[in-house]
């Protein structure tokens, strides 16, 4: 199949499909769909993926430190807390932008922005999973002989598991939704066809990108919840 | 030898003037408790709440640390040795058992061996054998806690105190939150169970009907961890040391003191044809329940029976108020 690359955000090229373009911009243009999957589509959708893993993979790490930290020493909770809650308030594009000046318009400015953004959820829900464990189980562990770092890598985490992956499920799905407005700031991922499309009005491209953030969510999120199950059988078990 | 080691059955615990103070409080929380528990015996440490009790009982796995005096295991002063194999080394139930949600009845009895070491067969075989003694089955190993009852969970919970045959076992209030009829049904088994095993347990209650059911001492702590007297159940029932053991013990203490013998315990009168119509009861029935029987009966002798029903010999309402006023013979 011969089809034109599609050119830059401003002149856009339909190709083959600027016909059904003409014709039909006040409806949907499954054609512009087919040709534009492989050069338009399909790269932004694993750009998305890609940016949603490495912030959330980075945030959990960043968060699942500052549980363990904030666990052992209690008094660090209310200004982790703060900070994470901060962070989650700021307008989106307000500190894309003030990022800018500091790491330019490249693929990090987005992903300090996204990582920022999950702190607030990964870090509160590890340190409920945490905290949620009964006090009778860490008695009889310590009463048991586990050291300090048995009990908590044998039974803390182990229980905590379930609310440390319902954290990890909003932080997937409302990273995925935040990072096409980070395209605003870089163009990279599915917000770069989303605000193409809305700069010169084609319903297709922006409905259709929009579209694909919506399902990846949902994939994403579905995918979660079965690892969770699979980590946690005896959730399931009851009498 | 090392006292902790898995082969040793039982070990001799000794409380030498041992006190815990709390910072910015004026009284001790355990004050100067000195006591020698004998290897193989139980031990109940019991009183009203705040009475330290359970502190005592921690102090001995360092869960709570020891501020000033001393206790020893088989001469070995806990403050010696290591955190973690002291530990390892005692068997500890709690009330609210503290099984592992997450692990598997098996993987929550091998909690410890698999911490020692120990190869996964020999785990297993373990915890099979632990299940069949604490009365479960062998594929109750492969539920979780959640499918469990609660007599199920505590039974579950003294299997795994029992898996690497610690000599000392601490049960603090093990059958606190389990139902009259199942509790007493547990306390029998793990009396029997401890004929079998005879370890060092120190057992904790607040219920002074359970300390002496399951006491072969009693000691008796009162608010500060001051302790009001140390003996066997009868001495205590028969004599109390003090205003406070007295009152404690209950106005009823002659009765308890009934319930401590059994028939086969004591020495019978031969059986007379006049007793004919008295009412009849087993060689294990307690002076208690015989006495209760004549009462409700309104005889004054009881005709004591053999498993077979043949009277062996019988008691007079005159002899049980005899000997209580014996002295005590233990």
């Amino acid at each position: 199949m011969t089809h034109i690359v599609a050119g830059g955000p401003v002149i856009p090229n339909y190709g083959k499909a600027t016909g059904c373009i003409v014709d039909n911009n006040s409806f949907f243009c499954t054609k512009w769909i087919h040709q534009h999957w492989s050069d338009t589509l399909q790269p932004a959708l694993i750009q998305h993926i890609w940016l949603t893993a490495i912030a959330v993979g980075i945030g959990f790490a960043i968060a699942f430190v500052l549980s363990l930290v904030a666990h052992r020493f209690n008094w660090l909770v209310p200004p982790i807390s703060a900070f994470t809650a901060f962070l989650y308030t700021v307008p989106s594009i307000a500190l894309f932008q003030v990022l800018v000046p500091l790491t330019g318009i490249t693929v990090t400015t987005i992903e300090i922005g996204l990582v920022g953004y999950t702190l607030l959820i990964l870090f509160g829900n590890t340190l409920a999973g945490l905290r949620s464990v009964p006090p009778d189980v860490i008695e009889a562990a310590r009463g048991m002989g586990l050291t300090r770092l048995q009990v908590l890598r044998r039974v803390e985490l182990p229980l905590a598991l379930p609310a440390i992956s319902a954290g990890i499920r909003i932080a997937v799905v409302t990273t995925i939704s935040l990072a096409t407005v980070a395209a605003y700031i870089t163009p990279y991922g599915l917000g770069k066809p989303i605000f193409d499309g809305l700069q010169i009005n084609y319903h297709t491209e922006y409905v259709i990108s929009g579209v694909l953030a919506i399902g990846l969510a949902l994939i994403a999120d579905g995918a979660l919840v079965l690892v969770q199950r699979a980590l946690t059988p005896w959730r399931r078990a009851r009498a | 030898m090392d006292p902790l080691s898995a082969s040793a059955t039982a070990a001799e615990i000794v409380f030498d003037r041992a006190t815990k103070r709390y910072p910015g409080r004026p009284q001790p929380a355990v004050t100067e408790l000195s006591l020698t528990i004998p290897a193989g015996e139980i031990c109940v440490l019991v009183g009203p709440s705040g009475g330290g009790k359970t502190t005592a009982m921690k102090m001995v796995n360092r869960l709570i640390s020891i501020t000033e005096g001393d206790i020893t295991i088989d001469g070995t002063s806990v403050r010696s040795l290591d955190l973690t194999e002291l530990r390892r080394g005692i068997g500890y139930v709690i009330q609210q058992v503290g099984l592992f949600p997450h692990l598997s009845v098996g993987d929550n009895i091998g909690t410890v061996p698999k911490l020692l070491g120990w190869p996964k067969k020999r785990i297993r075989d373990r915890a099979v054998e632990l299940l069949e003694l604490v009365g479960l089955e062998a594929a109750d190993a492969k539920r979780y806690p959640a499918q469990l009852s609660g007599g199920q969970r505590q039974r579950v919970g003294l299997a795994r105190a029992l898996a690497a045959n610690p000599p000392l076992m601490l049960m603090d209030e093990p059958f606190g939150a389990i139902d009259p009829i199942t509790r007493e049904h547990l306390q029998d088994e793990f009396l029997r169970l401890h004929r079998e095993l005879r370890k060092t347990v120190i057992f904790v209650t607040h219920d002074i009907d359970e300390a002496i059911k399951m006491g072969d001492r009693i000691a008796i702590l009162h608010s500060g961890g001051i302790l009001a007297q140390y003996d066997t159940p009868d001495e205590i029932l028969a004599n109390p040391a003090s205003e406070f053991v007295e009152r404690f013990v209950g106005a009823d203490r002659g009765l308890k003191r009934l319930s401590l013998r059994r028939m086969r315990d004591v020495e019978l009168e031969p059986a007379s044809s006049a007793a004919a119509d008295a009412p009849r009861c087993k060689e294990t029935t307690t002076l208690r329940d015989a006495l209760s029987l004549m009462l409700t009966e309104g005889s004054h002798e009881i005709v004591v029976c053999d498993d077979g029903g043949e009277p062996v010999g019988m008691l007079s309402l005159q002899r049980v108020s005899d000997l209580l006023r014996e002295q005590v013979t233990a």
